[in-house]
């Protein structure tokens, strides 16, 4: 009997991030425009699993996801013992453009979920000649936080189930148990701190309020989309940035929290296939 | 007409829905405090040994000290414990950030069972109310 086979494959890139070597671990599947997806913090890329298993998605785009440098598959940059992972808006930026660059990507797609969708909004004020289009998936200028993350990473709790336990609750309930639970053990796979130090830029250094009123649509489109359970970037959090940027497109996902694309695939697909569809025909 | 059950007397349930959950309490195994929850203005206090209870006491106790206590309104826990509960009603946190609840005291060993206690607290969703 043949062997059951995903579709997508893994390599391993090299490439300097703001003059480091990074190897990188990727995943794509697909032919046509690069559509790069970017996973959540703390996580890593195979959130997307389901995308690229998409033949209505992989027939028109080639969908890439790289684990962000320190998650996933990703091997930390060498001396990553002597320092204290924490991701800033300029070096999550550097490595998304990086990555592109390096794989020579031609005016790609990005699409990002959470802090994923914080930086695109990032991307969409200061890089937007390099996109063909951006999706930002639960992201908003500002959110509120709603716990202490010093509790992410102390040697008395355990960093894996703390974080998957206080995120658990950014699943909605509709979520099929078995992919709320491969949600869920993504983050319990994190290194130590590295959830902690996504959170960094997600709070501390990436507060795009007033930011977000400089992007232009017209140079490159940019849609939102947010799940009605997220609690985290709230369906409001998203209608109030998009609110400042003319051209936005924005919608609210029902029956979907904070992690769509792999808490609830079928119901994400609702959801991105318009989105693809407009920009795979250019409109 | 039969009253509508309070949310007390759904969360007065707790030892038997408990009992039921095997998986639960494997979960919770290392999960050793004593704790308060509020469940509108009425106080119950558990006593957590293994991830079972070993104690479980309702209504005002006079000076009897807890590692934490987690509180919530009555519409709160009764929103948080329909079958599928509306968005920003479904999760301890998210009843935290809209105001409707409060957690205080050693959160230590709430953080390092969180899920344990999370699901403990949601458990009276499988009763229905009255």
């Amino acid at each position: 009997m043949a062997p059951k086979l995903d579709p997508h494959v893994g390599r391993y890139l090299r490439l300097e991030i703001e003059g480091v070597p990074h190897r990188l671990y990727f995943e794509e599947a697909g032919q046509g425009i690069p559509l790069v997806c970017l996973h959540t913090a703390g996580a890593d890329g195979r959130q997307y699993r389901h995308l690229m298993a998409d033949p209505e998605i992989t027939s028109r785009f080639r969908v890439l996801a790289f684990d962000m440098p320190w998650h996933g598959k990703s091997t930390p940059p060498d001396g990553w013992e002597k320092t204290e992972y924490r991701l800033t808006t300029a070096s999550y930026t550097a490595a998304i453009r990086a990555f592109c660059s390096a794989m020579e990507l031609d005016k790609p797609v990005v699409m990002g979920c959470s802090i994923g969708g914080r930086i695109v909004l990032n991307l969409a004020i200061a890089h937007a000649r390099e996109f063909r289009a951006l999706i930002g998936m639960e992201a908003a200028d500002f959110q509120q936080p709603w716990y202490d993350t010093a509790w992410l990473h102390r040697p008395d709790v355990h960093g894996g189930e703390v974080c998957a336990a206080l995120v658990s609750g950014l699943v909605a309930p509709q979520s099929p148990s078995v992919s709320r639970h491969e949600t869920l053990w993504m983050y319990m796979q994190g290194g130590p701190g590295i959830f902690k130090g996504d959170l960094y830029f997600y709070r501390v250094d990436g507060d795009l309020r007033e930011k977000v009123k400089a992007i232009d649509t017209s140079v490159c489109p940019l849609y939102l989309l947010t799940g009605e359970y997220d609690f985290s970037c709230t369906p409001e959090d998203t209608l109030r940035t998009a609110a400042q940027i003319p051209g936005v497109e924005a919608r609210i996902m029902e029956h979907v929290g904070h992690f769509p694309m792999s808490e609830h695939p079928e119901k994400f697909r609702e959801y991105i296939l318009p989105v693809l569809d407009k920009i795979a025909s250019g409109a | 007409m039969t009253p509508a059950t309070s949310a007390a007397d759904r969360f007065a349930r707790l030892p038997e829905l408990l009992a039921a959950d095997d998986d639960l309490r494997r979960r919770g195994r290392w999960a050793c405090v004593d704790c308060r929850i509020d469940i509108g203005a009425e106080p119950f206090f558990l006593s957590i040994v293994d991830g079972a209870l070993t104690g479980f006491e309702r209504g005002p106790r006079l000076m009897k000290g807890t590692a934490f206590t987690v509180r919530a309104t009555e519409e709160a826990w009764t929103r948080h414990w329909a079958p599928v509960p509306d968005p920003g009603w479904h999760d301890l946190f998210a009843l935290t950030k809209r105001g409707v609840a409060s957690m205080e005291g050693d959160f230590r060993p709430l953080l390092q069972h969180l899920q344990y206690f999370k699901d403990l607290l949601a458990l009276p969703r499988r009763s229905a109310a009255g």
